[in-house]
């Protein structure tokens, strides 16, 4: 099972990627699943009956196409297939800033250390690290940069907080 | 010029850890070639023929004497003891050793400096009027914009990895020196009928394999909504611009497949949702920036001053110097000076430590510590009082830095080319000094008139061929290299694209065939007609003809 990081702490998941779902018999029963959209969109009132499925997103979906489901999804994947893809970064703000999404935002695929504050910054909270990546040190990864000019997810432009004396510390999830 | 506060500060100082870190962790094997490539190109480093290439930013163009110090310090003792200014207004070092690029950001770090972004497929160093804030043309001054717009893109965590490079100029004049049509992104700053500042918004320009001119998306946006539209453009960029394809990732075929009008709307449509947004810029972050450009402490000068009006009678050397790298400035009794790195023989671009240490001093002498560099790859001091000109030239003749050639023949434009880049097909510096070689001839240079050559080593166009009045491009045949010559480019707020004329040329025919395209002009410009304009009115055949008709 790939370790995945979540609101800052390395965790053990319960959520099985099933990376490609033609119809119900692809799922094990009870199992709790993240499907492609595709398969979601197609199954949506049954998967939405069975419970524990949730959905990921390709680097080309619409995140509009899922809003009018948010409230039933407590994970959002999204896949970068190669860490230069960078298009998850604008979904995943699309998610939190105009969505109001509110449940975990999850990255998936070619995660990498390098990327994770970034990451973080556009709206992820959870992030499942390429197999065999240091966990720990991917951790520390968050902290590199303590600050940012930007407004992001986590944070209000540099301009606005100028007066603001309290230290910086990295990135603050919301929930931890 | 803008000052790091400790805020600005720490962001490099930890972005110059982090890549230290990353830089251990490739040397170690920890990441690989391909995880880590893209990092470095987030961090201005290339990996070249000889060795890597770093690329430091100068936002803007505006250097201070003590970072122009650090830059000759850095050339002394990481490189071979000179720097390459850029057709972008950085500064590439060609020669240091990867090991050591920490330790030159770290060094970099304390003047201010840093690499972030000059490569790679994000957001790149924010280009500008290198007259800013001294031409009398102006209607607004870009700089507080320029930095404004410089720390949105440093580390903006949705942007950084983008469909390909992304390139930003801002002008706030009429004459435009910024190059803003042929950007990803050129903003002009305008004032409207109102009194209110805001930017003309133009998108889809480049040059390098597809040259487009840019289209104005928005005519006046309210300055307090740059960041939000920047934002929205990014977004539609990201999200759709081509990834299939290196060479179709650019914005401008984006704009271009969706054709401009439902671009716009998109774009306006991701802008109506961004409006309200926390990145508004207030009014009083745009004044606390514009403080760092307030004008320098100015000499209240009657502006003629009578031994600079005897001098430039008696010392034709000097007159020439005068009329060819000197601009009125809006100031009575200062000038705005342009150190040539053209000289014949020096590849364009290039100054020694040496010289740059010696630029330094002249800057704190004469023009209130501040250097400029333009995208045409010289160097500008903008503060120079008229009455200080004949002091400054002998001073800049001993240096090699008086050439008087601004926007004549040879202030040729040109990359670094097949000598040093690895994705060149063709030498470039070997043809622009073969060519000032044979135009050696001031009297006839100065009876030519403004003149550009501009010349890339391949298509991806870092010399700005499709724009010089006179356009060279390497291209590789079978092997060979050969030169395809285009004619009737322009830059600026007329911006055009150069005709190419035929067939290329072996690069010792490159002289040759300059030579007979100014003959037709000669013959046939009518008074005071520029070269380009001649080509213009009488379009690619004569001048064609002429060429091949001895060649053949």
């Amino acid at each position: 099972m790939p370790q995945l990081i979540k609101q800052g702490t390395v965790i053990v998941d319960c959520w099985v990627l099933v990376r490609e779902a033609e119809s119900l018999a692809d799922l094990v029963d009870g199992e709790p699943v993240i499907v492609p959209l595709a398969f979601w969109l197609q199954a949506r009132a049954v998967l939405i009956a069975r419970g524990n499925a949730c959905v990921w997103l390709r680097p080309d979906d619409d995140p509009a196409t899922i809003a009018p489901d948010l409230r039933f999804l407590p994970v959002i994947a999204i896949d970068f297939p190669v860490f230069t893809d960078g298009r998850g970064y604008s979904t995943a703000r699309l998610l939190r800033e105009r969505y109001a999404y509110q449940g975990e935002l999850r990255a998936i695929g070619d995660v990498q250390r390098d990327q994770l504050q970034y990451l973080a910054h556009s709206g992820f909270d959870a992030f499942a690290l390429r197999a065999g990546d240091d966990a720990q040190a991917a951790l520390e990864s968050l902290r590199e940069l303590s600050d940012g000019y930007q407004a992001t997810g986590l944070r209000t432009p540099w301009f606005q907080r100028r007066a603001d004396t309290s230290p910086p510390d990295g990135v603050r999830f919301p929930g931890a | 010029m803008y000052r790091y506060d400790a805020f600005d500060q720490r962001l490099v100082d930890e972005r110059v850890a982090q890549f230290r870190d990353q830089t251990h962790r490739f040397l170690t094997g920890e990441l690989s070639e391909d995880d880590f490539r893209p990092l470095r190109l987030q961090n201005g480093l290339y990996i070249q023929k000889h060795a890597p290439m770093l690329r430091v930013a100068i936002p803007y163009g505006v250097v201070s004497s003590e970072q122009l110090r650090m830059l000759a310090r850095i050339g002394r003792t990481y490189d071979r003891g000179y720097g390459h200014f850029t057709t972008r207004q950085n500064v590439q070092f060609n020669w240091p050793t990867l090991a050591d690029v920490p330790d030159i950001l770290a060094d970099l770090a304390t003047v201010q400096m840093h690499a972030i972004q000059t490569s790679g497929n994000c957001v790149r160093n924010i280009t500008g009027d290198h007259f800013a804030g001294v031409a009398g043309d102006e209607v607004i001054d870009p700089r507080p914009y320029c930095e404004l717009v410089r720390q949105w893109s440093a580390l903006h965590p949705e942007f950084a990895y983008l469909p390909r490079k992304f390139k930003i100029a801002i002008t706030g004049a009429t004459t435009d020196r910024a190059a803003i049509l042929v950007h990803d992104i050129g903003l002009q700053a305008v004032r409207n009928d109102s009194g209110d500042d805001g930017f003309r918004v133009i998108v889809g320009g480049g040059l390098g394999r597809t040259p487009v001119i840019g289209h104005v998306i928005r005519e006046f946006l309210p300055r307090a909504q740059i960041l939000n539209y920047l934002d929205a453009i990014l977004r539609v960029y990201n999200r759709f611009g081509r990834r299939d394809n290196k060479y179709k990732a650019r914005i401008k075929i984006l704009v271009k497949e969706q054709t401009p009008p439902i671009f716009t709307t998109h774009v306006e449509a991701e802008w109506e949702h961004l409006k309200e947004s926390a990145a508004t810029v207030p009014d009083a972050e745009v004044e606390r920036i514009a403080a760092s450009f307030a004008p320098p402490p100015y000499a209240s000068l009657s502006g003629d001053d009578a031994d600079f009006r005897a001098a430039l009678a008696d010392n034709r050397g000097f007159g020439n110097w005068v009329k060819r790298n000197v601009f009125p400035h809006k100031v009575p009794g200062y000038a705005v000076v342009t150190l040539s790195l053209k000289k014949t023989g020096v590849p364009p671009g290039d100054a020694t430590s040496d010289q740059m240490d010696a630029i330094a001093d002249l800057a704190d002498h004469y023009s209130f510590g501040e250097v400029r560099v333009s995208h045409e790859q010289n160097l500008i001091f903008a503060d120079v009082r008229q009455s200080a000109l004949q002091a400054l030239w002998t001073k800049l003749k001993d240096l090699g830095l008086a050439t008087p050639n601004i926007g004549l023949l040879t202030d040729i434009i040109c990359c670094p080319g097949g000598d040093f880049c690895s994705l060149a097909n063709a030498k470039s510096i070997p043809i622009a000094e073969a060519i000032q070689r044979r135009f050696d001839d001031l009297d006839y240079l100065h009876d030519l008139g403004e003149l550009d050559i501009n010349i890339s080593g391949c298509m991806n166009a870092c010399g700005h061929h499709h724009v010089g009045h006179i356009g060279v491009l390497g291209v590789d045949k079978n092997g060979e290299e050969w030169y395809q010559v285009s004619i009737g480019g322009t830059q600026g707020e007329h911006a055009a694209l150069g005709k190419v004329i035929g067939p290329s040329f072996a690069a010792h025919e490159m002289p040759d065939v300059v030579a007979r395209l100014l003959d037709v002009y000669v013959a046939r410009r009518f008074a005071d007609e520029r070269f380009v304009d001649t080509a213009r009115r009488l379009g690619i055949e004569p001048f064609k003809e002429h060429v091949y008709a001895a060649a053949h």
